[in-house]
């Protein structure tokens, strides 16, 4: 392309840039399209690698899950005083997981932040595939999974209603509207992109196919007007369920009466370890797939400094939330408050304690400096750290509280099993296989958005210039 | 499979055997062959089975298989004996379809009668109670007499006369018999346990009679051998002890669980307990007696202790000597002993000497005869003879030449024993490791076993009779004081079993006589007037008037041995009966195997119990093993640390250890626990300087209740019993301070708060009250819980994994300073039935639900299983089905465990939560009938099986909008408090805090 002559072919990205400056309409377009536009015999071996590690886990998975359905969840480390374990830990590790896509994709956007136009579709999908993977746990920590619906509201004959005043029963209603939304979000965001593959797209087929999803969207005036309205609208939705979500999750402890759950501290903490999970998350994911694709010029270090900036901010928020715990639990003078703050810092599960500020405390800290956010072995290396701390945070909440309560005769001690690890270990081959999927078979950055992007920091030209093409562009008045 | 060819006779037999309709579903079943068990064993390809977790391992499909063939049992379960029984309150003809009748008999103890009622729904005995017009039960049970009913009915229980290991006949054996007791019976020996039937004594000695060259042994593993002898020192003849407790202000035990064993073991704990139960809102009015203890190791009887001393078991005699001597006993005399024995001696002294005729000492079987002898000095000496202590003739039936087990095994070695017939006892597991009784019953050339189980004695034994249970035959047997006991059967033998009568009768020539006409002929002569109104009466009330044993006036003569103190080493071992299993005639019971014990919680094993300094100085901790040593002899054992254990003693129970007690006792081929009786010796069989503990290196898990790392030993402190105090959950006072300060267990309440209006209760208002003070921990409630309300046995594992499922437990919590020797607080716990339940709302699918009259429900068919509940209730009380427990019943051959069944309780199913309901269907048949009648509810009608089983009358229950009601009473009292008032749970049932009487001069300085 003649344009790019202009500008050094792939140089080294400034750090402060969003995108590459030598990215037109076309690179852009043809880059992220091509991905998943690619025949089946181009495909990266290192996909393909991962993919199958992927299928593996998710065999894991099935048979985690089978095993479960046929014996009971007696094949779990769970008992009477520790009645949720590793269940509901990893529910509420992979649910606030998917915080940092709502966040990126509605809070973002209704905030005109521009540098969530890289990051955003693949953090949305992530925020899907977590949500499934948290979905899995509700409904498998049952003991009669089979007899779910009795948590539905449905006519019965028995004129039976669920039990509105349980924390569980708001979870149903929290987790199946946060799923429905951002799927709907993130559908309806891909509709442009979709539409691009389609008018790109050679093969019958993959035209079919995409013609199918893409909704008829022809590029009009008027298409763009609701989409523009229709995304506005759900990420009006969103963003209370960015808050609402976790602050039901964290009412399933909240409202118990249990020492180290009763606390009102609870659903900002909860809201802010979400997010700082999540973006955590997204980075630890981003930065492979970034290598792995190429994509250095889209997702670039500025990305990445803002989303350790985030990550920053809210792990100081959540250890604000710790703080005030143990001041809570001296100021108040209650004794259970306090002996459980004395089984944290002494008791036989201190070590989870321990580790826990040093992931979600100490290691984090490393990201006021500007050098590390601009590392991406530290950010690896941080991010992965709090994924861990953030699964330890759980950890002390729901089982060191539960080892440990009011009658001293019933106190006991949890030890996963097998089983608990297998399921863990499965729900990764759940994500993994959406993750690999969707990279494969959709545009993992969103293409229109990136190009509007490419409109208004690099003015280009060029044959997908404005005008030129028959399909996906955006209005010039968008903005 | 090969195809081995068929044995028809085999088939013919099997048949012949099989009880109830016949129904086969291949002749390869009826020959029973190897090809048929493994395809009932493996329905998948091999070791598929074993893939799986034990829990619920192959027996679900094999059970679905065998059902077919099992249908000839189940199609009989209405199995009424065909002699006319008689029930104890109403008539058969009164019989109604879901209406239980019950029926009076007795419950066999150390060879005791204890009385009982057994509950029978359509034939099917499914709950044993006391019998109130028993003076051994008075109405209250103990755990054995609760888990008997399981005994009856385990599919582990032997069903077929077998020689050498083939099936047989009874026509058979008698054949065999017949030309084995030949020529004056010359080398016939029987050996029995303690036999108090009138009948079957008079059968021995019939036997003895016909057969001059026949001879009695009579040999319990745990029996009252040094008690006999010691009586017979003290008094030059057989004499039998009978203790009043109620008589006594002051009560000395030396070495004795009187509350967990004996003939009277229930009324023990009763009158003892009668005399500490505070019930006057007046402090000045509160009295109670006194309990001194000494023991090696921690019993029952001694965490009930008001001073307790913990010295080792040879020690005791010095302390008896010592005691003795300061009482004035003539010629007692003591070395010297450790100055906390003296002081403990002195004021043990004083305090007897202070209450002459108003006290008590008795001492444990454990000691030696001299020691026995001795007390029945000091008891004289004090003047307790004729108020707390009476004598009687002895009860128990004795051959006239007494002889003791090695004895007998002196005859077998020498070739002297031709014959020998084993009526109910195990000795080939049971008897001392020194007797090697296998080796000598090898050199019997007819032996027979008769027995529940085909034990190992079986197994050695040339011919094995299989015996039926008490719940299945007729018999009579005498309580401790001498009271007669008809046993009826409540039901046809389930197997093709023989009563021991009816063995006895073969051996007397009388191959075909029924137990029931046997058992009449005894009481034919007796009865004056009209018999059968005497038999009815009899079996009616469940007691044969006027049997009672009078009083008698022996001698006592001091002319005896004292005896002296023995050398003892630095370790000594000490070995007691199992709390739960007992001498192990229980070890296949698993109801029992699955209790915790006592003071350790340990379930499904015994241990090596060693106090902290003595683990301390032998460098171990719970869970590793050691090697001990006694006369060359070893066992590995692992270590328990139980505080309160004497000084270098290391404990260990009888019991476990079993090679062949079933499927239960066994644990897939592996004996539960360590064989104790391995390293006894003949010579001292209650204890023994040990020649070495000496660690092996390995470690082995328990599985506990309590204590999950709670216990810091190296620091002496319990922070589960510290916890317990601060939150005022298991509170204990001395009576002194309760007298000073009547609040003083409600002084941390304070007004609890609400914005919400206190729910109203206009009906009924169930409550319990829990009267800390006189609960002695005996575990009875807890096992009358499980048979009442159908609660699974989970097994080792499971429990290890804290997934027992008792809905209600005895929490043990350590009271005093430090772990050396403390004082022990029992609490049983369940459901609490919280006004304000944590549980109810966070249900999410309202299955667990509040009802009008403060019940809080379980609704198992509503429960989804999120364990939300469990997490939310303070008290911990909720019991979750993680596997299917119920129908998959730890390995046991479910048929014959379903019909022991409580009808009236529904039986979960895997993923729902359950727990204690106050026994909602006691409430609610009792409201049927009332309903009927236009009547309500008055206190004392309904009564939960807890309450119903409790010695001491800990638990009540009632209707707290009834004043009157005794649970309403004991609310008022100032003792009464509730637990974790500050949670506004308004929990429903109330506890009495624990009172201790210690002796102020044997304050800690």
């Amino acid at each position: 392309m003649a344009q790019s002559l202009k500008r050094p072919v792939l140089g080294p990205v400034d750090p402060d840039a969003l995108l590459a400056p030598e990215l037109d309409y076309t690179e852009v377009s043809q880059k992220l399209a091509g991905i998943p536009m690619a025949g089946p015999r181009k495909t990266h071996i290192s996909w393909i690698t991962g993919f199958a590690i992927s299928l593996a886990l998710l065999m894991v998975f099935f048979t985690a899950v089978g095993w479960l359905l046929l014996q009971g969840v007696g094949v779990w480390g769970i008992n009477v005083p520790i009645g949720w374990g590793m269940d509901i830990i990893n529910f509420v590790w992979w649910i606030g997981i998917g915080h940092a896509g709502t966040l990126i994709s509605a809070i973002l956007l209704l905030l005109r932040q521009q540098w969530r136009t890289s990051i955003n579709r693949f953090a949305e999908a992530m925020t899907l595939f977590a949500v499934a993977c948290a979905g899995m746990y509700p409904i498998l920590h049952l003991g009669r999974p089979w007899l779910l619906y009795y948590m539905l509201p449905y006519p019965s004959s028995l004129g039976m209603w669920p039990q509105y005043q349980s924390p569980l029963e708001w979870d149903v209603f929290a987790i199946s509207t946060y799923a429905i939304v951002s799927l709907l979000f993130w559908l309806v965001g891909l509709i442009p992109d979709i539409a691009t593959m389609r008018d790109r797209s050679t093969n019958p087929i993959m035209r079919f196919v995409w013609g199918t999803f893409s909704l008829g969207w022809r590029g009009s005036a008027k298409h763009w007007h609701r989409y523009e309205l229709a995304s506005l609208l759900l990420a009006g939705l969103s963003t209370p369920l960015v808050v609402s979500v976790h602050t039901i999750v964290s009412f399933d402890f909240a409202v118990g009466q249990l020492p180290g759950w009763h606390a009102t501290i609870f659903p900002p903490y909860f809201v802010a370890g979400a997010v700082f999970a999540g973006f955590a998350m997204v980075m630890l994911l981003m930065i492979p797939v970034r290598k792995f694709f190429g994509l250095e010029q889209y997702i670039t270090m500025k990305h990445f400094d803002l989303m350790a900036k985030v990550t920053l901010a809210t792990g100081m928020i959540v250890v604000f939330g710790y703080a005030m715990e143990a001041f809570f639990a001296w100021f108040s003078g209650n004794q259970y408050e306090s002996f459980l703050l004395n089984m944290r810092l002494f008791g036989p599960y201190a070590w989870s304690y321990y580790a826990l500020l040093a992931c979600n405390f100490l290691v984090p800290q490393l990201f006021w400096f500007k050098w590390a956010r601009q590392s991406i072995p530290v950010l690896l290396f941080v991010s992965l750290v709090v994924s861990v701390g953030m699964w330890l945070e759980r950890f002390v909440i729901i089982v060191v509280s539960l080892t440990r309560d009011f009658i001293p005769s019933s106190w006991g001690y949890y030890t996963p099993t097998l089983w608990d690890w297998l399921l863990y270990l499965g729900t990764f081959g759940l994500f993994f296989t959406f993750l690999f999927l969707f990279i494969r078979l959709v545009p993992m950055i969103s293409i229109f958005e990136m190009r509007m992007l490419v409109n208004e920091q690099n003015k280009p030209g060029g044959a997908d210039a404005p005008g030129a093409g028959a399909g996906a562009e955006y209005p010039a008045a968008a903005d | 499979m090969s195809n081995t060819p068929l044995d028809l006779q085999a088939v013919r037999e099997n048949l012949a055997n099989k009880p109830g309709q016949p129904v086969w579903r291949s002749l390869e079943q009826l020959a029973n062959t190897e090809e048929f068990q493994e395809l009932m064993e493996r329905e998948f390809p091999r070791h598929a089975s074993e893939m799986r977790d034990p829990v619920t391992r192959r027996n679900f499909l094999k059970l679905m298989g065998a059902s077919l063939a099992m249908a000839g049992l189940t199609g009989c379960s209405i199995r009424q004996p065909q002699e006319k029984i008689v029930p104890y309150v109403r008539l058969p003809e009164e019989m109604i379809p879901g209406k239980p009748l019950f029926y009076a008999t007795a419950h066999l103890f150390q060879g005791y009668a204890q009385g009982i009622l057994v509950e029978s729904h359509e034939g099917r005995p499914t709950k044993i109670e006391g019998n109130a017009e028993h003076p051994a039960s008075l109405g209250k049970s103990d755990i054995f007499m609760q888990a008997a009913i399981l005994q009856m009915y385990d599919p582990d229980r032997s069903q077929t006369i077998a020689n050498a290991g083939t099936e047989k006949t009874w026509a058979d054996f008698t054949g065999a018999l017949t030309t084995a007791v030949a020529n004056n019976g010359a080398g016939l020996r029987i050996l029995s346990g303690t036999v108090t039937s009138p009948t079957l004594a008079a059968q021995i000695e019939q036997v003895l009679a016909a057969n001059s060259g026949a001879r009695w042994y009579v040999a319990d593993s745990v029996g009252f051998d040094n008690t006999r002898v010691g009586a017979q020192l003290a008094f030059g003849e057989n004499v039998n002890t009978v203790y009043d407790f109620t008589q006594a202000n002051v009560v000395l035990a030396i070495d004795s669980d009187f509350f967990a064993y004996g003939p009277a073991n229930v009324r023990h704990q009763r009158d003892f307990m009668s005399r500490r139960a505070i019930r006057s809102a007046n402090p000045a009015d509160a009295s109670m007696n006194r309990l001194y203890v000494v023991e090696p190791i921690f019993t029952i009887t001694g965490s009930n202790a008001d001073n307790r001393l913990p010295i080792k078991a040879s020690e005791v005699g010095e302390f008896a000597r010592a005691l003795a001597q300061t009482l004035g006993v003539s010629g007692a005399a003591a070395g010297t002993l450790p100055e906390k024995t003296t002081r403990f001696v002195a004021a043990v002294a004083a305090d007897l000497q202070a209450n002459r005729g108003t006290s008590a000492v008795i001492v444990g079987e454990g000691q030696p005869p001299e020691v026995h002898a001795l007390v029945h000095a000091i008891n004289a000496a004090l003047g307790n003879v004729g108020t707390s202590v009476r004598y009687t003739a002895p009860i128990e039936a004795l051959p006239a030449q007494a002889g003791t087990l090695a004895d007998l095994v002196g005859e077998m070695n020498s070739g002297a024993v031709q014959s020998l017939v084993m009526l109910d006892v195990n000795p080939v597991y049971s008897a001392s490791g020194d007797l090697r009784f296998a080796e000598a019953l090898a050199k019997v050339p007819f032996s027979v076993h008769y027995g529940l189980y085909n034990d190992e004695t079986a197994e050695k034994a040339t011919w094995h009779i299989p015996g039926t249970h008490y719940l299945e035959n007729w018999s009579d047997a005498r309580a401790f004081d001498g009271t007669t006991t008809i046993i009826q059967p409540l039901i046809a033998p389930i197997y093709k079993t023989k009563s021991p009568h009816e063995l006895l009768a073969a051996l007397a020539g009388q191959a075909d006589a029924t137990g029931f006409d046997l058992v009449r002929a005894t009481y034919g002569n007796n009865a004056s007037g009209n018999f059968t109104r005497f038999w009815e009466e009899s079996l009616n009330a469940g007691v044969v008037a006027n049997t009672a044993a009078p009083t008698i006036t022996p001698t006592l003569s001091t002319a005896f041995d004292f005896g002296s103190a023995p050398t003892t080493g630095e370790y000594e071992l000490v070995f007691q009966p199992d709390t739960r299993i007992f001498d192990g005639s229980y070890a296949n019971n698993g109801l029992l195997q699955e209790l915790p014990h006592t003071i350790s919680k340990i379930t499904w094993d015994n241990a090596a119990y060693v106090a902290v300094s003595t683990a301390q100085k032998l460098g171990v901790t719970n869970g590793d093993i050691v090697t001990l040593t006694v006369g060359g002899q070893t066992v590995d054992a692992p270590i328990w640390i139980l505080p309160g254990t004497a000084e270098g003693v290391v404990g260990v129970q009888l019991g476990y250890g079993r090679t062949k007690a079933g499927i239960v006792g066994t644990w897939e081929g592996r004996p539960v626990g360590f064989n104790a009786s391995a390293i006894r010796s003949s010579t001292s069989p209650n204890f023994a300087t040990a020649e070495g503990v000496a660690k092996t290196g390995g470690t082995y898990q328990f599985a506990s209740t309590q204590d999950h790392y709670a216990i810091d030993y190296q620091n002496q402190t319990d922070l589960a019993s510290t916890e317990a105090k601060n939150r005022h959950i298991a509170q204990a006072v001395t009576l002194a301070e309760y007298r000073d300060n009547p609040n003083v267990m409600n002084e941390h309440n304070h007004e609890v708060f609400t914005l919400y209006p206190k729910r109203q209760y206009t009906g009924y208002a169930w409550s319990m009250g829990i009267d800390l003070n006189v609960c002695t921990g005996c575990n009875a409630c807890v096992m009358a819980c499980n048979v009442e309300n159908n609660i699974a046995v989970v097994g080792k594992t499971e429990v290890m994994r804290g997934r027992e499922m008792h809905w209600i437990r005895i929490d043990r919590y350590f009271t005093g300073t430090g772990l050396d020797n403390p004082q022990v607080i029992h609490q049983p716990l369940g459901c609490q039935h919280c006004e304000n339940a944590p549980c109810e709302v966070v249900c999410p699918v309202g299955a667990t639900v509040h009802d009008s009259e403060g019940l809080n429900n379980m609704v198992y068919n509503r429960c989804v299983g999120t364990k939300y509940c469990s997490n939310n209730c303070p008290f911990k009380v909720r019991r979750f089905n993680f596997f299917q427990y119920n129908d998959m019943l730890y390995k046991f051959d479910m048929d014959s465990i379903k019909m022991m069944r409580n009808p009236d309780v529904t039986v979960r199913v895997k993923g729902v939560m359950e727990k204690c309901t106050y026994c909602v269907q006691r409430i609610n048949e009792v409201r049927q009938d009332k309903v009927r009648l236009g009547q309500t509810i008055q206190d004392g009608e309904v009564i939960t099986a807890c309450q119903q089983a409790c010695p001491t009358d800990a638990i009540v229950f009632g209707d707290l909008n009834d004043p009157n009601a005794q649970v309403t009473q004991r609310r008022k009292l100032p003792l009464t408090y509730t637990l974790l008032n500050e949670l506004n749970v308004f929990a429903r049932t109330s506890y009495m805090g624990m009172l201790k009487n210690p002796n102020p001069e044997l304050a800690e300085a």
